[in-house]
This record gives C-alpha cells, sequence and structure tokens, in this order.
C-alpha cells in the first residue's frame, strides 16, 4: 500500500527536494528529469566525439591531466555553491586562493614547519571569510562589494609580499608535496581530496538540517527568519566556509606546483560561478547541488582540454565557454518557465 | 461606440483548457461578462479561479479553447497586452516592488509609456494622492515595503483603477481588508460599474458575493458548474455549488459555561515597544479562543510579532504554564512551543520554490531528523503527509513546490507548518485569508479541537463576523494599546468597532 503511494507520487511534477519517490519506475523518471543526468548526457557525448577527434584524448596521461585541472578548482566550487544557494556570491575566491599559497609559502620559507604554515594559511582565510561575512550582515553591504574590494585587496597582498615574484619552495619535505604530487595506486592524491570533499559536502547539503538551513535563508530570507533561523548566522558561515574552502585548495596547489603564485587564479571566479550555474545553481540563491556544479566543472574542464587538444586558439576557448554558460542558463530558464 | 446591446457579451470564454503536467486545473471552462455587471467567480481553493483570470491576462497560455472580446476571438499573449485592450487585474497575491515609493508603484504601468523621458515625481505623488484618497490615507511617497499588508492591497486596487480598463479582475481584493476598507471598494466597484466597466470579483466570502455582485458563476475541479443571477438564488445554493454537497453550520460551538476552564496558559504583563504598541496585558486561559480586533495600523500584529521576538526592541512579561520566559530571539519562542502564523503568506510565511514537505518541516526541522542533525526524508514526507490529510490539503504530492499550490492551499501548508511543532500557544494572524468556505469552517473547527487539548489559540482577523464566530472571547486594540475587551452576548460588530475606533477621528472621519 505504502510502496503503490510512493510510486505514484513521482509525478513529472517533482522537483529538485523531491526525493520521496522510491519504485524502481519512479526513480527512473526522476532520474530523467534531473539537470545532473542532462549534464553527464552532454559530458559523455563530448568525450565519444572526442576520442574520435583525438587519438590522445583518451589516454590515462591526458585524462589524469584533467582531472587533476578541475579536482582543485572543484574544491572551491563546492564552497561556491554553499554560497550561493544561501543567496551570496565571493569574486574573491581566485585572490584568496593565491593568498593561501603566498601566506603559507612565506611563512614556511622563514623556517615555520610546512604543516603549520598551511594550517595558519587557511586559519588566515578563513578569517578573511568571517570579515567578508561581517561586512555583509552586520554592516549590511552586499556580497558583489565586498568580496569584489577583498578580491583586489587580497591579490594586492599577494603582490605585496612576495615582490610580483613566484617563489619557489624547493624544500618542501616530499611527505607535504605527495598531497599535491603524489598518488594512491594510480589514484592521484588531489582527487581523493575532492571526492572525499565532495562527497562529505554533498551528502551535508542533501541531508542535514544545519544545511537545510542554508537552502531556506536562500529561499526567502524573510520566510527563514519567520521560522526561527538565524539568517545572518548561516550567512556569515556560508561565506566563511567559501574562503576556507578557497584556503584549502590554495595549499593544495602549492604542494603541487611546489611553489606560491602570486598572480594565481586571475578569472577563477567566474569560471567557479559558471561551474555552479551550469550545474543548477540560482544567483538568486535556494537552489543549487553540488553534484550538479562538480559536472559543471568537468564540463567546462573537459571542454577546455578538448579545444586545447584541437589547437583552438585560447581567445576562441574563452568565447566558446561564455556561450556554453549563456546556453545552459537559457536552457534551464525556459525549462523552468515550462514547469510554470 | 454606437449601439452595444448592454446583454452582448464583452468577453466570452468557451472550452477552456489548462494543465500543468499532470494536473487539469481547467476542464473546458465556459464564462461571459456583461458590459457594467459584476460578475463574482466563486469555487474551492484551486477550483481553477486563478487559472481562468491568468489566461485572460496573458499570463498564462491555455492549452486550448476560446476567448472573444467584444465579440472578437483573440490570443492575448502577455499581460502589456491585455493592459493595452483594456483588462486590469488585481492579483490575490501582491505583486508591488516594495524598495519604491507607492506613486511609483501605482504608475509603473504608465511612467514606462509616457512621452517624457523624465519624471515628474510631485506630479506622480499628487495624482497618486488623489486615487488614494478614495480607498483611504496612505501617503503615496511611503516605501510600499514599510505599509503592512492590507495597505498595500489598496495600493494594488489604486493602481488597477489608473488604468483604463474595460474589464477588471479582482482575485480576492478583500482577503486582506478590514470591513470598513472593504466598503471603499464596494462603493468604487458599483460606480465603475455603472460607468459600464464590466468587473469580475473573486471571493470566498458569500456576503460579499451577495451583495456587491450582479451574477455569479460557479467552478468546481477545473469544470464550469453554473452561472446564476444573484437575485434569484442563495448563499446556500452557491456553497451547494461549489463544493457539491450540503455545508451546515460555519463555525464550531464555543465553549459552555461548565467547560471555561481558570486555568491561565499565557500570561502577558506590560508588553511595550518604543512607538508601537505600549503596556499591553493579557491572559489566555485554557480551552478558549482569543480573538484579538482592531483597525487596520492599530498594532495587532506588532503585538504578536513582538511577543513572539519577531521584530522590534520588546520589553515585558511573558509567563507560560506558570513559568517566565525569557525570549531573545523567535527560535527562542519556538522552542517554548509559541508560534506565529504570519499574515503575508508570500512575503515571509513559505519559501515557495521549495516543497511542500520542506515548508512543513521548516520550524524544527529536527523532529525529522535522526541523530546527529541527519534529516529523514521519509519522516519528512510522512509528517506533511499527515498534517496535509488533517487539513485536508489539495496537492499532487509532497515533493510538489509550493508555489504550484492554489492561494488557499498554500495557506493551508502554512498552517501545516505552524502545527508540525505541536504547540503550546499559536498566534493566527489572518488564518483564513483566501480560504474557501468549506477548508475555513475545518480551520475553524481544527482550532476549536486544539484549544480543547489544551493548546493556547490567539486569532487576528479583520473579518469581524469570523472572529466573534470563532472566538470565545475578543480583545481589542487601538493605536497600540488594549482598548476594551468583549465576551459572550456583547460580542458584536458594532461593540468591537465602537472599541476599536473611539478617540481615532481621522478615521472616524472617512
Ligand atoms: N504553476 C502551477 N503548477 C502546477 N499546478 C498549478 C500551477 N498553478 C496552479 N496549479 C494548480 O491548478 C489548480 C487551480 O489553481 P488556481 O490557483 O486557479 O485555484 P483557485 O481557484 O484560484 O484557488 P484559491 O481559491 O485557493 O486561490 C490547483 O490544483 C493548483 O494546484
Ligand atoms: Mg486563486
Amino acid at each position: 500500500m505504502k510502496a503503490e503511494e510512493t510510486t505514484t507520487m513521482a509525478t513529472p511534477q517533482a522537483e529538485k527536494m523531491d526525493r520521496t519517490g522510491s519504485g524502481a519506475a519512479g526513480t527512473i523518471r526522476r532520474l530523467l528529469r534531473m539537470r545532473e543526468t542532462g549534464l553527464i548526457l552532454i559530458i559523455l557525448v563530448l568525450f565519444i566525439a572526442m576520442s574520435f577527434a583525438s587519438p590522445y584524448f583518451l589516454t590515462w596521461n591526458n585524462m589524469r591531466a584533467m582531472a587533476m585541472a578541475f579536482a582543485v578548482e572543484g574544491i572551491v566550487v563546492v564552497g561556491m555553491t554553499i554560497l550561493l544557494i544561501s543567496g551570496g556570491i565571493d569574486l574573491s575566491v581566485g585572490s584568496v586562493t593565491a593568498l593561501a599559497m603566498v601566506i603559507a609559502g612565506l611563512l614556511f620559507l622563514n623556517g615555520v614547519d610546512p604543516w603549520i604554515a598551511s594550517a595558519m594559511a587557511i586559519a588566515a582565510c578563513t578569517a578573511i571569510g568571517a570579515g567578508m561575512g561581517f561586512f555583509v550582515t552586520r554592516v549590511g553591504l552586499h556580497h558583489f562589494i565586498v568580496s569584489l574590494a577583498v578580491m583586489v585587496i587580497a591579490r594586492g597582498l599577494c603582490l605585496l609580499g612576495t615582490g610580483g615574484r613566484p617563489i619557489g619552495l624547493y624544500t618542501l619535505p616530499p611527505e607535504f608535496k605527495f598531497i599535491g604530487q603524489g598518488s594512491i595506486g594510480v589514484i592521484p592524491v588531489v582527487i581523493v581530496i575532492f571526492v572525499v570533499v565532495v562527497l562529505v559536502f554533498d551528502f551535508l547539503l542533501r541531508r542535514t538540517t544545519m544545511f537545510r538551513k542554508v537552502f531556506y535563508t536562500g529561499s526567502n530570507e524573510k520566510a527563514a527568519a519567520y521560522s526561527g533561523i538565524r539568517t545572518k548566522k548561516v550567512v556569515f558561515l556560508t561565506t566563511t566556509l567559501c574562503s576556507g574552502l578557497c584556503g584549502v585548495a590554495g595549499i593544495i596547489y602549492m604542494a603541487r606546483f611546489g611553489s606560491a603564485q602570486p598572480t594565481f587564479g586571475i578569472g577563477m571566479e567566474l569560471n567557479v560561478i559558471a561551474a555552479a550555474v551550469i550545474g543548477g545553481a540560482s544567483l538568486s540563491g535556494g537552489t543549487g547541488t553540488i553534484l550538479g556544479a562538480i559536472l559543471g566543472t568537468i564540463l567546462l574542464s573537459v571542454v577546455s582540454s578538448s579545444l586545447a587538444l584541437l589547437d583552438v586558439s585560447v581567445y576562441w576557448q574563452d568565447i566558446i565557454r561564455g556561450s556554453i554558460l549563456l546556453s545552459a542558463v537559457t536552457i534551464d530558464h525556459y525549462i523552468n518557465k515550462r514547469r510554470g | 461606440m454606437s449601439t452595444v446591446d448592454r446583454d452582448d457579451p464583452i468577453l466570452k470564454i468557451t472550452k477552456l483548457t489548462k494543465s500543468f503536467g499532470p494536473i487539469k486545473a481547467l476542464r473546458g471552462v465556459d464564462f461571459e461578462l456583461r458590459r457594467g455587471e459584476i460578475h463574482a467567480l466563486a469555487g474551492e481553493n484551486g477550483a481553477g479561479k486563478s487559472t481562468l483570470m491568468n489566461i485572460v491576462d496573458g499570463i498564462l497560455k491555455p492549452d486550448s479553447g476560446e476567448i472573444r472580446l467584444d465579440g472578437v476571438p483573440i490570443n492575448i499573449t502577455s499581460p502589456a497586452m491585455a493592459q493595452k485592450l483594456g483588462i486590469g487585474f488585481v492579483h490575490q497575491e501582491i505583486a508591488l516592488c516594495p524598495d519604491i515609493t507607492v506613486a511609483e508603484n501605482i504608475f509603473m504601468g504608465v511612467t514606462n509609456t509616457s512621452r517624457s523621458p523624465l519624471m515628474d515625481y510631485r506630479a506622480l505623488e499628487r495624482r497618486a494622492g488623489e486615487i488614494l484618497h478614495r480607498l483611504g490615507d496612505i501617503n503615496p511617497a511611503a516605501l510600499v515595503g514599510t505599509l503592512p499588508i492590507s495597505q498595500q492591497q489598496l495600493v494594488e486596487i489604486a493602481k488597477a483603477l489608473t488604468l483604463d480598463c474595460r474589464v477588471l479582475i479582482l482575485d480576492e481584493p478583500t482577503a486582506a481588508l478590514t470591513e470598513r476598507e472593504s466598503r471603499v471598494l464596494f462603493d468604487i466597484m458599483r460606480k465603475l460599474a455603472a460607468q459600464g466597466i464590466s468587473i469580475i470579483y473573486i471571493s470566498h466570502r458569500m456576503v460579499e458575493i451577495f451583495e456587491n455582485c450582479h451574477r455569479v458563476t460557479v467552478l468546481r475541479d477545473g469544470q464550469y458548474i453554473t452561472t446564476m443571477n444573484v437575485a434569484e438564488t442563495t448563499p446556500g445554493d452557491v456553497v451547494r455549488a461549489m463544493v457539491g454537497r450540503v455545508i451546515d453550520s460555519l463555525y464550531p460551538p464555543k465553549l459552555t459555561a461548565e467547560e471555561q476552564s481558570d486555568e491561565i496558559i499565557l500570561d502577558v504583563r506590560g508588553l511595550t515597544e518604543r512607538s508601537r504598541f505600549s503596556d499591553v496585558s493579557f491572559s489566555l486561559r485554557r480551552g478558549e479562543i482569543l480573538g484579538l480586533a482592531g483597525l487596520i495600523g492599530a498594532g495587532r500584529s506588532e503585538i504578536v510579532k513582538g511577543l513572539c521576538r519577531l521584530e522590534g526592541e520588546v520589553s515585558g512579561e511573558v509567563t507560560l504554564h506558570g513559568r517566565r520566559l525569557r525570549l531573545r530571539h523567535y527560535a527562542d519562542s519556538i522552542a517554548a512551543g509559541i508560534v506565529y502564523l504570519s499574515e503575508d503568506r508570500k512575503g515571509d510565511g513559505l519559501f515557495l520554490d521549495m516543497s511542500i514537505a520542506s515548508n512543513v518541516s521548516a520550524l524544527k526541522l529536527e523532529q525529522v531528523a535522526r541523530g546527529g542533525g541527519i534529516i529523514d526524508e521519509r519522516a519528512e514526507a510522512d509528517q506533511a503527509e499527515t498534517l496535509g490529510a488533517r487539513l485536508n490539503l489539495k496537492y499532487g504530492h509532497v515533493g510538489q513546490q509550493v508555489s504550484s499550490l492554489s492561494g488557499g492551499n498554500q495557506q493551508k501548508v502554512a498552517i501545516a507548518k505552524m502545527l508540525s511543532v505541536n504547540p503550546k500557544v499559536i498566534f493566527l494572524d489572518e488564518p483564513t485569508r483566501g480560504v474557501d468556505v468549506g477548508a475555513k469552517a475545518e480551520i475553524h473547527r481544527i482550532l476549536r479541537d486544539l484549544a480543547r487539548t489544551g493548546v493556547g489559540i490567539v486569532v487576528i482577523s479583520s473579518e469581524l463576523p469570523e472572529l466573534i464566530g470563532v472566538c470565545d472571547r475578543v480583545l481589542v486594540v487601538r493605536e497600540g494599546r488594549l482598548a476594551g475587551e468583549v465576551t459572550g452576548e456583547a460580542m458584536t460588530e458594532d461593540r468591537i468597532m465602537y472599541l476599536a475606533s473611539v478617540g481615532n477621528e481621522r478615521r472616524l472621519a472617512s
């Protein structure tokens, strides 16, 4: 009786919050409706097309390079997606990521243990996020403006600290470089970290009361307050979390490059926001999934890598990436409109 | 403009159908509007009234069927086009821009078509003032977001009145108004009708339909049932056509003398908020339903929101079941078992783009969570289904977005959200706004049952008959203070209005 009920409940009207349908037919129908399915299909098509177009594409090395490319950025995408769901946005992710590298790198050069230096750098980035959260929730400024200012300030700090030149960290101990360069079996550590972060936050976001409040806040801040949710606290925390994850990403980059790059991550915010939005996050808050955002990241990265393999000029690459973003958002707009 | 037969319909709709996915909102609806008539559209929540009107206004596209305006088949594709054709629409849900002034909102449709690129704010406010003056006193320079919901509703009406329309659609305009304001609106409607303007009037209140309308068309489950001359029918007949069965007594029985208890559930002493209300003291006894009456702007909602710590810096004592409460945030209130049902379900009551289930669970997520704060989706769905069944909610499945429900059913979701925490005291601000007759009676019965089981119930309503019908005792608020209390035989509309308005000359004069 109960089982029957649940299957009939999964009509095509179901939305992303619908996780009530069980039954095989319901599950399949639900899967087909999800944007994640669409993204996976597009990625598969690209894969098949590219494996014909370039013999190098489907090689282990290329796969590995691609995965390495999106894995670290993917950690930032996770933070951005959660922030977008809560109704915020962060333009400073690129500079804060670079700043993490610079802080940890400089501390290390001054004799601090690399692990402690990294922890301090991540803490500093988290503090920057908390600072932005303060300006947004207590002073009442807009995320866009606050993070724009921080983007410039953090970049300035990077250049100030390094004189604008990359700092080589040749003496980093191998066990530290292992996080960025090592492999467990055939799987790079970077990818292991990435998968863990994604799984953990995907679960938290979908299933915990704490993160459900992020959805409530982004969906209708006033209604959330009228449900007893401390919305300012929620926004403060999502802002802080996003910067903290930038810090983590920065450290992994440092371990991978074996250097601190003060100019790293310029324009990263656009990529990250685009990935989240392609994956279904809305700039007005309230919607988005980690899985979708990661698929968005993978899609963008597969496209970049394909274009590079096909020897398409970098300028065209930007144009194509922008067009993909525009089409994804347009299609989404129409699908939503049809649903009413 | 030569000789038009008055009986010649200005608007004629035939066999209109509209589906949303599997939900058939309209199944071949016919409707006919004559010149200069006030035509009521009645039907239960979800019957399809708003959907039909949204199609006439070009917001929704019909699946099939025909619309004729002045006898000419026409395909209305957008609200802008409807406006050009002379169709004005006051929506069920208020759709104003909160951050700009009343005047700018009223002339929004006009400002972007005026020839001069510059806005003349002075003139705008003056003209807005003239229109608003007919409806009640609202400052045209005020920001819409700062007004109470009833005044926003008046602004919405004023906006439609500025358009030169031949057909005016009013979708439950009085749901947010008091008697007095409603009466003003009805006068205006009658004047417009006398000028030859045709009005479609949607309401769940039979009294309004029978006092002001010429004809009434009834829809049920997306189907056309009948059209009747109001003069030749009775409210009972209309309700029967709406629900397909007889609805007997409207209000549940009140507390009898022996049921009355001296046990005090909630005791409030000296509740004060600097500018908005002061020294409000009352107590709520076990079993009773307490009403709060007052004119719009008297401070009823403010008092209650202040008590729950939803807004304002409030001082005063609140004692629940003999225990003095220390409330700092609304979350403390919820934890203590005191909840507030907002009067503005769209603005701050519901998460429209989220599912029914996650709306219902929002007040206390821990209830549907296992240890460690992990949400149990099955429990969450069960909770929504159980409460939905109790409130007779009409929906497809609990994963459906709340925005896809009809207005009345959205209200039921908002009520389900309150009931989800098994509250000790519920403050309900306009609990039956936009709810149909049958469902309204159900909500009243549920409130009475809750009261019987010891839950404290306080109802704010602008509909005096509702307060009088449901409450055992009514407190009257005037200008932020309690002006008096009525019970038993003394509970009459006249008495309440007297207490609510004495000493308030401005209101009396209007
Ligand atoms: N965008 C939508 N998506 C899905 N279903 C919808 C949508 N809009 C309306 N419906 C459904 O269509 C039906 C008719 O809704 P409508 O809003 O017209 O009812 P109504 O008669 O105006 O009710 P009320 O008196 O409660 O305002 C309802 O079952 C509702 O759930
Ligand atoms: Mg409606």
